[in-house]
Parts: C-alpha cells; structure tokens; sequence
C-alpha cells in the first residue's frame, strides 16, 4: 500500500508539467482558433486559403512529428539562433496544433447559424464586430460544446506524447519507475490519474451542455 | 396627417441573374402613413423591403430616407453615390424590420433581444435600455416574459418580442416582411393587433401582408405588386372595390 502512495505521489509530480501544459495549451488555443475560425467564415479568399493550408498542415501530420520538428527542428534550421526550451516546444507544438483543430470546430459552428441572425443583427444596425462577437458566436459555441468536450479530452491524452522531446510528465514518471522496480503498478495509478482528469473534464462539459442546451 | 415624405424611393431595381425581382419601383411614403404591400408570391415584395434597409444590394435606382439618400446607383452610368459610412448608418437607423420568422436571437431573454441594439449600438445604460425594454414589452402585452428565452413562448409571442425589439432602436419607418406568415392562424390576431395600434400611433410602415383585412382596414394605402412593379396603387378603402386593373382583380378574386 505504502508503495501504491509513494508512485502515486511521484507521478503527481508528474502530472504538474501535463497540467501546466494543458492549461497553457487551453488559454491560446481556444480564443486563436476562434478568431482564426471567424477569419476562415468571413475572410477574404486569400485568407482563406492560407487557413485551409495551415489545417492541412497541422491536422494531416502526426502530433509527435510536429513536437520532434519544433524542439530539434527549429535549432537546426536557424542555425541555433533560436533554441527552445523542451516546454516551450512543447506549448508551441500544442497551441498550434490545437488550434488548427479547433478552428475548424468554431468554423462549422459559425456556419450553422441561420442567415436571419445576421439579418436582424444587421436591421438593428450592430456593426460586423459586433454582431460576431455578441449574437454569432455565443450561439456558435454553444452548438459546438460536444466536439469540443471530445477536444479537450484528447488533450489530456496527448500531452503524453512529450516523452518524445524529453520532458517529464506523468506518462515519464511511470515509465521512470518501471525501469527502476519492474512492476506495473506505476502504469495502473498513471491510468488512474489521467481518467480523474478526463472525468473532470467530461463533468464539466455535461455541466456547460445541461446549461445551454436548450437555448440553441 | 401631415404630408412630409418619409421615404422616398425612385426607380429601384434589383435583379438576381435574368430574374428582376424589383424591377424599377418608385414610390414616396408620408410620415406616417402605413402602406400595405399586396400580391402575388415572387412578386418581389420582400425583395423590395431588404432593398429599402440595404439587407440586397440593389442594382440601381434611389432611396432617400428624411431627404437623406442611403442608396443611390444611376441606372445607366452605374455611378454610385458615396455615403460616408456613419452617416449611412445614422440614416439606415431610421429603418427598422420585422421578419417573417422572427429571427430573435435564441440565446437571449426577451428582454435582452430587446435592449441588445440600444445598449450596444446607441451606448444607453444598461439600466436604463432594461427600463425601455420593459416598457416595450409592457406595450406589445409581454409584461409577463421579460425573462423567457424564444423557445419557450409561442410564435405570436415571439414576433411580438421581435416588434418591441426594433421599437427600441426607435426607427421613424418599419418594414414589416410577412410577420404574420409563419403563424398559427389563432395567433395571427394578436400581432395585427400590436401592428395596428402602431399605425394608429403615426408609425410609417411598409407592411408585406397577405392579410387582406389588415391590408383594407388599417393600411392607409394598398400597392399591388407583380412581376417586380407596383402595378396599382391606392387609398386602401377604394383599392379593393374600385379598382381598375384586371390583374389586381383576378388576385383578389382569388383570395378574398
């Protein structure tokens, strides 16, 4: 049992940079790929299409690649004029990527709203701005809260994949133990921790659908 | 009733592809006259009233609000009049509309469809547009669901909320696009009603209506539109019984 707590209370520490890497990762992503989704439903063709590619590029490619690209890429290419941090990859790696797809949720979101929303917004002279930020969008992401649950879910997952680029998360921290006392208990408590968070996360979800469901 | 023109529309067209759906319609509005638009489907009348608040770009012609033109293309040199972008929107505010489904916005009570556009756009404190807002609900009979979201009252209801909505922006002319289409029959007295009173209060209306009791007993004048051109037009209390046109006949033979 006491060997239970010590791995439990090892991997917490752990589980700190896939927390901060979570939240970091939250923060820019969704207010960018809103914004980046507003531009790729209104924008011009050019912009567009830009946006299209940057999808493209991110959604087509795996994670991990991208991640090893970031860390060891980006020295290699400016000839270590810019060296990052395996966390600062990492976040870069995330928010990019994250944001692509998201982008992508927003937008559909964006188009399902009738064209009479636009109208009346319009007839009551609220100006583009205006009429995105307050009337389109608060719909838009109500609609979109289911796939954004599944997003936010294989976030928490993901950010496993930092073992690539050297980092310590929990995902290490349990591999680390193995190594050291050849018993799978470390991975059992790691299963544990990641569903306490994803269950956290579903939960909160349900809290904000139950909400908003009926208004959209 | 004072004969100060309201809205003034010359030569209006709009075409989408071959089809001309306004096909050069003039006609001057007096401040507070209500006109009903009559006629049969794909006549252009809707087509019409979102070419009068810019929701179409027409293709040419004139329209003057308060003698202040918001749109303006010259139908043969295509030359389009210049409205800096304020003042367009100052005279565009004089417009409000009501559309066939509402369109209220699903995310938001009754009162904040309501006081939405006098707080963001006109910059009203926000105690003070709730103030209003209520005020306007109280007016369409709506005392009792400030806080109700549009799903969760009746499509009468709804339209009403949509009335008060853009009384608030306090506009001098309403267009009024079918609101009553999309009703149950039962509930399409209780927004004529709301209508009528606003008529009788000197509101300028443009009502698109297949309500031919509304169009004869409130409507101060009827037009008749088909095929993109009003065809006919008069006092509404002759238009029904006098008129001399065989197309306007046939229609109302139809339908009355």
């Amino acid at each position: 049992m006491q060997y239970i707590i010590d791995t439990g209370i090892y991997l917490i520490g752990g589980t700190t940079t896939t927390i901060s890497l979570y939240i970091v990762t939250i923060l820019f992503s969704v207010p960018l790929g809103i914004t980046l989704a507003v531009f790729e439903a209104n924008g011009p063709k050019s912009v567009k299409k830009l946006l299209h590619i940057y999808a493209w590029l991110f959604r087509g490619t795996p994670l991990m690649l991208q991640l090893i690209f970031f860390y060891y890429g980006i020295s290699i290419v400016t000839n270590n004029i810019i060296v990052l941090s395996a966390f600062q990859a990492a976040c870069l790696t995330f928010i990019l990527n994250y944001s692509a797809y998201l982008m992508e949720i927003f937008r559909s979101g964006i188009e399902s709203i009738e064209k009479g929303q636009y109208e009346a917004s319009y007839a009551l002279n609220l100006s583009r701005y205006q009429t995105m930020r307050r009337i389109i969008l608060p719909q838009a992401i109500r609609r979109v809260l289911p796939p954004l649950s599944n997003e936010a879910i294989n976030l928490i997952k993901d950010t496993a994949l930092v073992i690539v680029i050297g980092m310590g998360d929990l995902m290490r921290a349990a591999k680390e133990i193995l190594t050291r006392d050849f018993t799978i208990i470390p991975f059992v408590v790691a299963a544990i921790i990641y569903l306490f968070l994803t269950s956290l996360i579903v939960l909160g979800f349900r809290k904000l659908e139950k909400k908003y469901v009926m208004r959209s | 009733m004072s004969c100060v023109v309201n809205l003034e529309v010359k030569n209006l067209k709009k075409y989408y592809g071959d089809v001309h759906a306004v096909d050069g319609v003039s006609i001057n509005i007096n401040k507070g006259e209500t006109i009903s638009i009559i006629g049969p489907s794909g006549a252009g009348k809707s087509a019409f009233l979102r070419s009068v608040i810019q929701l179409e770009n027409p293709d040419s012609g004139y329209i003057y609000v308060d003698n202040e033109i918001i749109f303006g293309i010259d139908e043969k040199t295509k030359k389009q009049e210049h409205i800096e972008h304020t003042e367009f929107t100052r005279r565009k505010s004089k417009i409000g509309m009501i559309f066939q489904r509402f369109n209220l916005f699903p995310h938001k009570t009754a009162l904040e469809n309501v006081s939405e556009a006098p707080i963001v756009v006109n910059n009203i404190n926000k105690k003070e547009a709730i103030e209003e807002a209520k005020h306007l609900l109280n007016r369409v009979g709506l005392s009792d669901k400030y806080n109700s979201y549009p799903n969760e009252i009746s499509g009468g209801q709804q339209q009403r909320v949509a009335i008060a909505r853009a009384l608030a922006m306090k506009p001098e002319i309403l267009l009024c696009d079918e609101p009553t289409s999309s009703l149950d029959p039962e509930l399409v007295g209780e927004v004529l009603n709301v209508l009528k009173e606003l008529s009788e209060e000197n509101m300028t209306m443009i009502v698109v209506s297949h309500e031919m009791s509304f169009a004869r007993e409130v409507s101060d004048r009827v037009a008749f539109m088909d095929m993109g051109k009003i065809i006919d037009i008069g006092k509404s209390d002759d238009f029904f019984t006098k008129t001399n046109n065989d197309r306007v006949r046939e229609f109302l033979k139809k339908i009355l």
